[in-house]
């Protein structure tokens, strides 16, 4: 084999699957771009391109208040998730012994039933007069006459159950290649179970923790599914707006324009979390890490 | 008293794991259980009205959901095999070789990962306009191979990592040509983690929702059925056909970790075996 056919080796296997994502994920991101500033309407023969930014201020004006919304169920819904993952994931990496296997498809059994499903299947636990209403009744967490459905509380669960998966898994994966022997030797050490926990554990599975935070609040903002099942009209996200805008409105420019809005805002919460949590590495190479 | 005390300590966690985990599995036992609901117009109503075994022996009555099924299988199957194909020579370059363009490549895989699925689908939406391209079967295929390929890659990749190379250079070294060596060691040893990508493709396309929602034309498939329908009156044979569903992916997922088993087991008695593929 040639020396310069051996290089080439890897562009050919590279290739076909990297035209794909040319094509169809960073092409249609311009074209998008390019919507954004296009004016006119459907009834007057489509939309032209005009450098239309009118198009990002009427987005912005028009949904600001389903853009704050956004991003602060799915921040509270990312904290409970990680209030809820970590534990689990820590026990099904170091302390599940045989049941490992078991508790591992338990956490990824919903990924086997369609998402509109399963947020259905909330639909059906938290409707009025179900025994887990009764039962918060009764607790006093809700009130005697009030309802879950149709409240903020209703999304936040939704997005929290429907995305908790993302948080599990790759803390679950960071401790899970954790060196058991470093607790010990911390304990030798005389580091109480407290300290060792956060000076050894906590930091080693902290790549995990940032990967599932980011794989858990990214697809929460842009969700509209929660909203438009659990939550009432009060409740409606930028990703509903969005839809509707694209989808039923057919207002394609401003459509476009929300999609753009929303994605700057993510990144620019992303790029801040980054940098106080103070590491990028889950963005490198598999190998480069275990390097 | 230590002793007590971590016993205590350790079942408490996995306490709360057994907790956690019904926690997880609670929407699928609901979904489940009201496959059996007896309600008075063979819609769902969310709540219990008494048990039927009817829904489930009439399960493939409601001709407008076998349709939608069969488009999501269909859409599955074939955008599984492409993605797996693609994602798996990915994986291969990325790991195998040295070379420039490394860098953009892994950015270009990870970050439709990282993007929301609304924007891929509004993004993709807004191409096909701008092109006129009718929207349909063909645009949900070309949408669910893109988003599938990147897990394709991370699940094979996973698996090239811990990969003994090792015993390919024997191969090399008793005179076998590359390919040779590619299809009789390199695959078999690779085939699980392959198989692993594809069940996970095949599951993220049946699944989707969102970008399916935004290109999909007049194509139904059976999350963009349910929709559809979940404002007028859902058929209680959703919940069936989405219990079989789940029951058959269970028993993939255990066949496919009962054979990655048997093939460890094999690897580790009888190193000089012939593989069986």
């Amino acid at each position: 084999m040639t020396a310069l056919r051996r290089r080439l080796i890897p562009y050919g296997l590279l290739g076909p699957g990297a035209i794909w994502l040319i094509l169809f994920f960073a092409v249609p991101m311009y074209f998008m771009g390019e919507m954004a500033l296009r004016s006119g309407s459907l009834d007057t023969g489509g939309f032209t391109f005009t450098w239309e930014w009118q198009n990002f201020s009427d987005a912005l004006s028009g949904s600001n208040e389903q853009l704050v919304r956004s991003f602060v169920y799915a921040g509270l819904a990312t904290v409970f998730a990680l209030l809820i993952a970590y534990p689990l994931a820590y026990a099904i990496a170091l302390r599940a012994g045989r049941f490992k296997l078991l508790l591992l498809f338990a956490v990824v059994a919903p990924f086997f039933t369609t998402y509109l499903i399963r947020t259905i299947a909330w639909k059906t636990i938290l409707a009025d007069a179900s025994p887990a209403v009764d039962v918060l009744q009764f607790m006093h967490l809700v009130p005697e006459d009030g309802r879950v459905l149709a409240t903020s509380g209703a999304v936040i669960a939704g997005l929290t159950y429907n995305f908790l998966p993302f948080m599990i898994l790759p803390i679950y994966a960071s401790l899970e290649r954790m060196d058991v022997r470093l607790i010990e030797s911390a304990k030798d050490l005389y580091a109480s179970s407290t300290k060792a926990f956060l000076r050894v554990t906590l930091p080693i599975s902290a790549p995990g923790i940032v990967a599932g935070v980011l794989l858990t609040f990214i697809p929460a903002v842009g969700d509209y599914v929660n909203a438009l099942l659990l939550g009432g009209t009060g409740q409606s996200m930028v990703g509903n707006v969005i839809q509707s805008l694209y989808l039923q409105q057919r207002d394609y420019p401003e459509a476009a324009a929300l999609s753009f809005v929303m994605m700057v805002a993510i990144l620019a919460v992303v790029v801040v979390y980054l940098r106080l949590a103070g590491t990028g590495a889950f963005m490198g190479d598999e190998d480069e890490r275990q390097a | 008293m230590s002793g007590a005390w971590r016993w205590l300590r350790r079942n408490a966690l996995l306490l709360y794991a057994g907790v956690a985990v019904l926690y997880m599995l609670l929407p699928i036992i609901v979904v489940g259980l009201f496959s059996f609901d007896e309600t008075s117009n063979g819609k769902l109503d969310y709540r219990w009205s008494g048990f039927t075994l009817d829904y489930w022996r009439n399960a493939f009555a409601d001709e407008s959901v076998n349709e939608a099924m069969r488009t999501s299988i269909e859409l599955a199957a074939l955008a599984t095999v492409v993605a797996t194909i693609l994602g798996t020579l990915m994986a291969l370059a990325l790991v195998r070789h040295k070379f420039r363009g490394r860098g953009i490549s892994n950015l270009l895989i990870i970050l439709p990962m990282a993007t929301p699925e609304i924007v891929i689908g509004a993004s993709l939406l807004s191409m096909f306009l701008i092109y006129g391209i009718t929207l349909g079967f063909t645009t949900l295929f070309i949408a669910h191979v893109m988003f599938s390929i990147s897990f394709v890659v991370v699940v094979v990749r996973s698996r090239l990592i811990g990969f003994d190379r090792s015993i390919e250079e024997a191969a090399a070294d008793l005179g076998a040509p590359p390919l040779t060596t590619f299809r009789t060691i390199t695959m078999p040893l690779l085939a699980p983690g392959i198989v692993a990508a594809a069940l996970l493709a095949f599951a993220l396309s049946i699944d989707d929702f969102v970008i399916s929602n935004f290109n999909s034309g007049t194509t139904e498939t059976f999350p963009l059925y349910i929709f559809g329908v979940s404002l007028r009156g859902i058929p209680v044979q959703v919940n069936v056909l989405a219990t079989m569903l789940f029951v058959v992916a269970v028993v993939c997922i255990g066949l496919v970790l009962w054979q990655q088993r048997q093939a460890e087991r094999m690897a580790a008695v009888r190193p000089e075996a012939e593989p069986a593929l």
